[in-house]
């Protein structure tokens, strides 16, 4: 799609959907949404980019090598927070049990390891649709 | 509230025959668009705006996306 | 005959479908039978627990984080297996291998 409106437009409002998409993963624990609300939002963003401006400079932006590593790394994130818990004295995936800095509820510093689980979470969830559809449009 | 409700409920079934009985597949997947945004809508009436949110993002956006996507490397008619 | 039978045991299942909806509690309401002592404890003991206000966060990661992280490995086990299917119709390399495979 060659098209100037198009292309202005989507340049302009990117960057405030991902930083909407940013606010609501980190306020999961906080307001409504959460990981896999942010995450999708985020990827709908590059989506929308790699739509309006094609594959090429898409995958210039976000490389298929670092989805890939952005993919594993967020499950492997949540299994380490898991495994801090049982190193911290409790259960796996223990957070109040294990001695986490709990704060004052309704802070952003606060609640455990529910916001470092949320951020896993949104990172798996973007970079997994972003994949899925540079994947399927990608040329021979 | 509730003819709010009851309205768009009707509109969701009508929505959802509608996708069955298209032949033409970009259409069928323009009113799947239409029907995501309805059980958004829906969601948050039922004071669910987590799952709303979800819903809003991968049902009307990146459903409607990939199966686009699928379209353009198949043909657009149902046989 | 046989649309005549199909509409009679259709229009039987609506009217059972239509009469077990209306027998169903409201929205919301406290006789629902899935209002029961865990969503109380989960509604009291939230703040206390976790210290975030947000009950169904702490729902999905922290009380049955253990289930997020199953959803987690559900959604890696699908892209894998898009990748893998795909990437063999895409590169060329691959493609000759598949069919020095099948001839």
């Amino acid at each position: 799609m060659d098209d100037l409106i198009v292309k202005t437009i989507i340049r302009l409002i990117v960057p405030f959907i991902q930083l909407y998409g940013i606010f609501i993963i980190l306020h999961g624990h906080i307001s409504p949404g959460g990981g896999f609300s942010g995450g999708a939002v985020l990827g709908a963003s590059i989506i929308l980019y790699t739509l309006s401006f094609g594959l090429k400079k898409a995958s210039k932006k976000l490389p298929h090598k670092v989805s890939q590593v952005m993919e594993s790394g967020g499950i492997l994130w949540y299994m380490f927070v898991g495994l801090l818990g049982i190193i911290f004295g409790g259960s796996f995936l223990a957070n109040k049990g294990a001695g986490f800095f709990m704060g004052e509820a309704g802070n952003l510093l606060s609640a455990g390891i529910i916001p470092l689980l949320t951020i896993g979470i949104g990172i798996k969830v973007a970079s997994t649709m972003v994949t899925l559809f540079h994947t399927i449009i990608e040329e021979d | 509230m509730v003819l709010l409700n009851v309205i768009l409920v009707i509109f969701l079934i009508i929505c959802a025959i509608a996708v069955e009985r298209t032949k033409d597949l970009l259409g069928a997947v323009i009113i799947f668009a239409a029907y995501s945004l309805i059980m958004a809508v829906l969601w948050l009436l039922m004071k669910a705006p987590d799952i709303a949110l979800t819903e809003a993002a991968i049902g009307a956006g990146a459903t409607s996306i990939l199966f686009i996507a699928v379209i353009s490397r198949t043909r657009r008619m149902e046989k | 005959m046989k649309k005549l039978m199909f509409m009679v045991v259709l229009t039987g299942l609506f009217l059972l479908l239509v009469t077990s909806i209306l027998k169903m509690p409201a929205l919301g309401s406290l006789n629902n039978p899935s209002y029961n002592e865990v969503s109380h404890y989960y509604l009291e003991n939230t703040i206390e627990d976790t210290s975030a206000p947000n009950v169904i966060a702490a729902v999905i990661t922290d009380y049955r984080a253990f289930d997020t992280l199953g959803e987690t490995t559900v959604l890696f086990t699908s892209i894998a297996a898009v990748i893998s299917v795909l990437q063999i119709s895409h590169k060329n390399h691959n493609k000759k291998k598949v069919e020095k495979h099948h001839g």
